[in-house]
């Protein structure tokens, strides 16, 4: 799962070239044309993990174009899908390698696929192995079937924290945009200290929303990410009041700092949903048509009281 | 999913149960387990669990399921949104 997630957001950039492989039909070990074909994406570090767990075996790979991002996210944005699978078997002359009709797919994959359609144009029927690339062997060994383990999702501490490092460099952007506006302003009405404070704040409520909401997920109480993110950004708020000698703030920023770091953490817990493999997006849409507005609010008043607050001093 | 669990009663997956012929393809590829077959046919046995990512109705043969799937990511859903309205969105990070 870790490796299916962890391109969620391939688009960072950073040497995505190293990420690819050519698609097309390889073998593993030496297959014979009775042999399984197992399809799978070129997204690089899936490929490698595939290979490595087959290593031993004799079985053709199949890997499509999904443009070096993996099975999951690929099959959500169509790449992994009925028209590249049905492009890559005619291309790679399958129905001449192998004496059967069958392709052997991860379930993952499955929303980007009609496996009724591929068997349509290709006459190859599709069989929907496992969700997790170490569970091929013992799938191989079983007859070819799938146990219940093998279609059961895990969203483990690990493959939670995997998901962070690229979630903080898709926003760094924005980091130093909102980042910089907001030093700035507290540097012109109250000065470097204060200042600097503020921007320590923000990126820790950013932090806090963006790293310590998704790893501490499950023992964060509710269902709702917004809410999830709000109660940790609070936590911080009450660590940052204490570490930052908030006792001397005047109490319009006290307030504020309580109200805009819960409110920036509950976002960036909510945008999190999109890595994660159990929430839906109807789901999301509800948190969103209630969150933002409070977020919102409280962003405003916030920023109200911390001008107020620096004003009257 | 063991362990995680999302807002209850907001999925969109409808099944139209007198178009099923039992075939099991979605019981196949769904990893919440959202459907189970009884005497042949399809029936969803909790909804709830389903994170509408589309599997089932794109591999269902008949055309049985409907299910709104999509992007999932708050930033994925506002450009979205901005693109309904027709304004430009802020680019940003997005999955979309
Ligand atoms: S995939 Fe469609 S036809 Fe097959 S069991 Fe499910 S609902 Fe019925
Ligand atoms: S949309 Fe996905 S999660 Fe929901 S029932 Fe269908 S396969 Fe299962």
């Amino acid at each position: 799962m870790s490796d299916h997630l962890g391109a969620c957001k391939a688009r960072w950039g950073i040497n995505r070239m190293d990420f690819l492989v050519p698609p097309g039909l390889y073998a593993i070990g030496t297959p014979t044309p009775e042999a399984p074909v197992l399809v799978t994406a070129n997204y690089k570090m899936t490929y490698d993990l595939v290979r490595r767990v087959l290593a031993g075996r004799n079985v053709w790979l199949l890997v499509l174009e999904t443009f070096g991002i993996n099975v999951w996210c690929a099959a959500g944005k169509g790449t992994f899908g009925t028209g590249e699978l049905v492009r890559r078997v005619a291309e790679s002359g399958l129905a001449k390698v192998v004496t059967h009709r069958r392709v052997t797919l991860p379930i993952l994959g499955a929303p980007g696929i009609a496996a009724h359609e591929v068997l349509k144009q290709t006459g190859f029927s599709v069989r929907y192995a496992t969700i997790r690339a170490e569970d091929l062997p013992e799938y191989l060994d079983n007859g070819e079937r799938t146990t219940p383990a093998m279609r059961e999702l895990s969203f483990t501490m690990y493959e939670r924290l995997v998901l962070v490092p690229v979630e903080i460099v898709l926003v760094l952007k924005t980091l130093l945009v909102l980042g910089g506006g907001l030093y700035l302003a507290a540097l012109i009405l109250a000065g470097s200290s204060a200042a600097l404070t503020a921007l320590l704040g923000y990126l820790g409520a950013v932090f806090t929303g963006i790293a310590l909401g998704p790893v501490l997920l499950p023992f964060i109480p509710g269902r709702s990410f917004a809410v999830k993110g709000a109660l940790a950004g609070l936590a911080f708020s009450a660590v940052f009041y204490a570490v930052a000698g908030g006792a001397l703030w005047s109490w319009p920023v006290q307030l504020a700092s309580f109200l805009a770091f819960p409110a920036v953490s509950s976002f960036y817990t909510l945008n999190f949903t999109g890595c994660t493999t159990y929430t839906s997006r109807s789901g999301v849409k509800k948190e969103m048509r209630l969150s933002l507005p409070v977020l919102g609010g409280a962003l405003v008043a916030s920023l109200c009281l911390a001008l107020v607050g620096t004003l009257v001093k | 999913m063991k362990g995680f669990r999302y807002l209850s009663n907001v999925a969109t997956l409808e099944l139209d149960q007198g178009r099923c012929i039992g075939c099991g393809r979605c019981l196949e590829v769904c990893p919440h387990q959202v459907f189970v077959l009884e005497a042949r046919r399809a029936c969803i046995g909790d909804r709830d669990a389903c994170m509408e990512c589309g599997a089932c109705a794109g591999n269902c043969p008949v055309d049985a399921i409907s299910v709104d799937s999509g992007v999932g990511c708050a930033t994925g859903i506002i450009n979205e949104w901005l693109r309904e309205k027709k304004i430009p969105g802020l680019g940003g990070g997005s999955c979309g």
